[in-house]
């Protein structure tokens, strides 16, 4: 057994290329072939999480129902939240892991490439699944994400389908964590301090020590849902002595820190790019290292700031609202020291720089609506309204998914070995930033104004507004199918330098483009290939 | 490699304590809940007060009673409401009717608001400590024993006592609604 | 049908800007608290849109002078602690400015004290229920009829033809002008929740939990909400209406309804 294993292990730091056909995809050990992989399946679950969008949007374009049936639309809601959180910016943040950090602190491959290989092949089986349930009686999950009982007991066939994908998602996202983490703390080059590492790497060892924390918490409620439903407990139950609001409670301790594992990464991406660009070193490392940790620590003690409306004593409402409103600070300490970042460089706007700074500006509204909701008293007239939609798509779209592009344009030379087509990525920007404005600002309006979530027909006073919105988008919608079309014809580019960007820094760039199979099987200078770009 | 796996191990260690840590909320919440009064949570077994009335002051109780429309059940308070000094005990009848034709047991799902109130109503005996069983269209009637604790915040001046009565049957079949 | 909805939804897009009815912001509501609310609402917008100013203008004061078509050459600094400890003070006094009033609304929102009036309200899939405690009235509010017939797939019914589509009960809740109204919420299944934007009240009806809130209404009107929490098929269907009558309007609809009740009764024996 041992031989074997040693075989396996010495085959793995051959200097070979990867095996022919299908084989190297499916028992893929290599970080890049799995980031590869991760990047793939994201891309195409933001595609189908998209395509259910449209259908939302359709339905919402005018009022009276047209298209869909309630229960569907519901479905719809439901699906495209879960789809576009665990199957779409989740997974896409966890490819840059597989392809970047390794590359970015000097280590071989990932730490743990047969569990890599295994977080990675069943999340498409939990999507599979997820998927499936559109087609089964009773119809998809349509509780909303949330899965709030005892509204989710009243599922279907999905039901247990439902459970079963997100513990299989959860399970995914924990051994991927592992790996982070474990790769982070024992790979780097033998020079790299913890505080000397590139910023996306530790933003994302801290969303792995969330990951790690929160997804069990969940898949523990999910399992509680389980056993309400068909072993005779009552967690959640009134009936049985439960109570509903505890599920509450428990999904938000997940939820709230779920909300930094999306946007962590995305900060970190940023955080390596606008430097890049403005070619200029990253303004007060150490300050943004600790700025993440406190969101990351704040995070586990403002849940109930998702639930001012459930009924909770005084107290609670004060101490949720004053933990909710001091994430403020350190956030603020982010965006300051990316404006700092760019003050005094040297700036040039290719599609990375542009998307990072789409992201600034327009995550940045989406972080004053969020302190807007901190607001206890004001909540309680925001809370489940379009406001909130508006919020957290904010945060989400020009937020988290601005970061995903702007970090595939960034490292798209370095994977491909050629240029994509800066024209088109600069439109693809141009129509992404025009029309996700039109879809999210105006829900803004809708939300104040009086229209709740998640509802599939409304009155005609919130025509105008959702008829803007359904525009753009479409207008959003297709203007991603130019990015499929970039990266597709990425290959036949200009070939790329190694460094690629003329302000690039970091070990990453010292590998050839395209990064070939394996890299840096001896371990690298991390100070010396630094100096080197100074 | 060493290196790598006892770090993997300690982080499943992890995970697994974390996925315990959920089911330890349940039983943590609910101590919460006692001492905050989240939830409308009141004490779910007898409680032993010494008497202490504070004549100077009158809270208004009001009782609310729900009967869940899956359970064939009537129930109400013989009284809407009665105003009582803090400290002192105080007696209240229910009376339960089973509108069914055969055997049926119910159970009385108490909650208090004002949530600041729930850890000052305090039950010596009430019918929601066990479930109550009624023969075919049975009616009864059930003692509440009750006493407003002193320390009851200022702000509050009524406190309202719900029941929502649930048909124990139902809740075993696991269909809730 | 496709060709309909792109009519209409071109009709609409002309027609938008001469429609009265775009709601831009929070209404300020009937009550001290809903106007409350809004002050509140209003001075962390304010706070928002001043520290937006600053921020991106800087940013792209940056962004306009410091591009390496200008001919930036990149400073070396790294790192400020004045800088970072005065962005990260600013920030905290600016939230205690916020925390202080958005406190006092809170702590004005629990007291509950003195009602004139207490409504136990009961939300089942999809309607709500209210019951007037002292007053020995009962009745089931449900979404009105033209909505009702209007919202089916492909009705046919303009929605536009319809008043107050979506947002008509057939029995509305009538409260008194100036009584101090509280709300007892529960539900008979499902979580949902209660909410009227003009009085600033959102409360979730939970089963086997009683949840407790209140208002007092200071004009007369009828004042139209939604179900907030997701209840289900029909959650978009479930409206709430709020009828604020003068006080001796109040005890007219009070004895209408309970003599009506009677006859009915009667009728019924």
């Amino acid at each position: 057994m041992s031989s074997t294993v040693a075989d396996a292990l010495d085959h793995e730091h051959d200097d070979h290329g990867p095996t022919k056909g299908i084989g190297r995809w499916l028992f893929s050990t290599n970080h890049k072939d799995i980031g590869t992989m991760y990047l793939i399946f994201s891309l195409t679950m933001f595609f189908i999480g998209g395509a259910m969008a449209m259908v939302i949007r359709s339905e919402l374009a005018v009022p009276g129902l047209q298209f869909v049936h309630p229960e569907f639309f519901n479905s719809m809601t439901t699906m495209h939240a879960l789809i576009m959180v665990f199957g779409a910016v989740m997974p896409a943040f966890v490819g840059l892991a597989n392809w970047m950090i390794p590359l970015m602190i000097g280590a071989p491959d990932m730490a743990l490439p047969r569990m890599n290989n295994w977080s990675f092949w069943i999340l498409p089986v939990a999507f599979g699944i997820l998927l499936s349930t559109l087609l089964m009686p009773g119809g998809a999950p349509a509780s909303g994400w949330t899965m709030y009982p005892p509204l989710v007991l009243q599922t279907g066939d999905a039901f247990p389908f439902l459970i079963f994908s997100v513990h299989l998602m959860g399970i995914s996202s924990i051994m991927g964590a592992i790996n982070v983490i474990v790769t982070i703390i024992n790979m780097r080059a033998p020079d790299m301090s913890l505080l000397k590492m590139p910023m996306f790497v530790w933003m994302w060892l801290i969303t792995a020590y969330l990951l790690i924390a929160v997804m069990p918490v969940l898949a523990g409620a999910v399992t509680m849902l389980l056993t309400d439903q068909f072993f005779g407990t009552s967690f959640f139950l009134a009936a049985g002595g439960g109570d509903p609001v505890m599920f509450q409670h428990i999904f938000w301790f997940f939820g709230h820190p779920e909300v930094y594992i999306m946007i962590l990464p995305a900060f970190g991406v940023v955080s390596e790019i606008i430097p890049t660009f403005s070619r200029k070193k990253l303004f007060g490392h150490d300050s943004m290292v600790y700025a993440g940790s406190s969101i990351a620590f704040l995070s586990f003690i403002v849940w109930a700031h998702h639930m001012f409306t459930v009924g909770m004593p005084l107290t609670g409402q004060m101490f949720f609202m004053f933990a909710t409103m001091l994430i403020a600070v350190p956030t603020g300490v982010k965006v300051f020291n990316w404006v700092a970042t760019m003050w005094r460089g040297a700036m040039t706007f290719e599609t990375p720089m542009l998307f990072s700074l789409g992201f600034v500006f327009l995550f940045t509204i989406g972080g004053f609506s969020g302190l807007m909701l901190a607001i206890a008293p004001a909540d309680i007239q925001y809370h489940d309204t379009y406001f909130v939609v508006a919020h957290f798509h904010y945060v989400l779209v020009p937020g988290s998914v601005f970061a995903i592009m702007a970090g595939a344009y960034y490292w798209l030379p370095k994977w491909t070995g050629h240029m994509y087509n800066e024209t088109l990525g600069k439109a693809h920007f141009w129509l992404s930033t025009i029309f996700v404005n039109l879809t999210f600002f105006p829900m803004h309006f809708l939300g104040l104004a009086g229209m709740p979530r998640r509802i599939p027909d409304y009155s005609t006073q919130f025509a105008d507004f959702n008829t803007i919105a359904s525009i753009g988008a479409f207008g959003f919608g297709l203007s991603q199918l130019i990015f499929v079309w970039i990266v597709v014809t990425a290959w036949r580019g200009e070939k790329a330098t190694d460094r690629v960007w003329e302000g690039s820094h970091g070990l990453e760039w010292t590998v050839p483009s395209p990064a070939p199979w394996h890299t840096f099987t001896t371990p690298p200078k991390a100070r010396i290939a630094q100096e080197a770009f100074e | 490699m060493h290196e790598n796996r006892s770090l993997t191990g300690r982080l499943l260690v992890l995970a697994a304590a974390m996925f315990g840590f959920g089911f330890a909320l349940v039983p943590l919440y609910d101590v919460f809940c006692e001492i905050t009064g989240f939830g409308g949570r009141t004490n779910a077994t007898a409680a032993v007060v010494e008497e202490a009335p504070d004549l100077t002051r009158e809270i208004r109780i009001e009782f609310m009673t729900t009967v869940n429309s899956y359970a064939p059940f009537e129930l109400s308070s013989d009284v809407s409401s009665m105003t009582v000094n803090p400290g002192k005990m105080y007696f209240a009848t229910f009376t339960g009717k089973n509108l069914s034709g055969e055997n049926k047991i119910a159970v009385a799902r108490p909650s208090v608001a004002p949530p600041a109130a729930s850890e000052h109503f305090v039950k010596i005996e009430c019918f929601c400590f066990e479930s109550q069983e009624f023969a075919a269209g049975e009616e009864r009637a059930m003692p509440l024993q009750f006493i407003v604790d002193p320390e009851l915040p200022d702000y509050v001046d009524t406190i309202t006592l719900g029941y929502t009565f649930y048909d124990t049957a139902r809740a075993a079949a696991n269909n809730p609604l | 049908m496709i060709r309909k909805s792109f009519l209409s939804l071109m009709g609409l897009l002309a027609t938008g800007a001469a429609q009265a009815d775009w709601a831009l912001n929070m209404p300020r509501g009937v009550t001290e608290l809903s106007a409350e609310t809004y002050d509140l609402h209003m001075m962390v917008f304010w706070w928002c849109v001043a520290i937006g100013i600053v921020v991106f203008g800087v940013m792209i004061i940056s962004l306009i002078k410091h591009r390496k078509s200008k001919g930036a050459t990149p400073a070396t600094f790294t790192h400020s602690m004045t800088a970072e400890i005065v962005w990260t003070a600013i920030p905290v006094v600016i939230l205690l400015i916020m925390a202080v009033p958005a406190a006092e609304t809170m702590v004005k929102l629990e007291d509950s004290r003195d009602p004139d009036i207490s409504i136990v309200v009961t939300a089942y899939q999809w309607k709500w229920h209210y019951k007037y405690q002292d007053e020995d009235i009962a009745f089931y509010s449900s979404l009105a009829r033209p909505s009702m017939d209007a919202r089916r797939k492909q009705s046919g019914v303009d929605p536009n033809a319809v008043d107050n589509y979506l947002l008509d009960v057939d029995r509305p809740v009538v409260v008194p002008k100036g009584a101090k109204v509280r709300l007892l919420l529960t539900s008979n299944d499902v979580v949902h929740s209660w909410w009227v934007p003009d009085l600033a009240i959102k409360k979730d009806a939970v089963p086997g939990i009683v949840n407790e809130t209140w208002f007092r209404a200071e004009e007369t009107g009828t004042y139209r909400g939604q179900c907030a929490e997701l209840c289900g098929k029909d959650h978009g269907y479930m409206p709430i209406v709020v009828e604020v009558v003068e006080p001796d309007a109040y005890q007219a609809w009070v004895d209408t309804r309970k003599n009506g009740d009677v006859a009915v009764a009667n009728a019924a024996k």
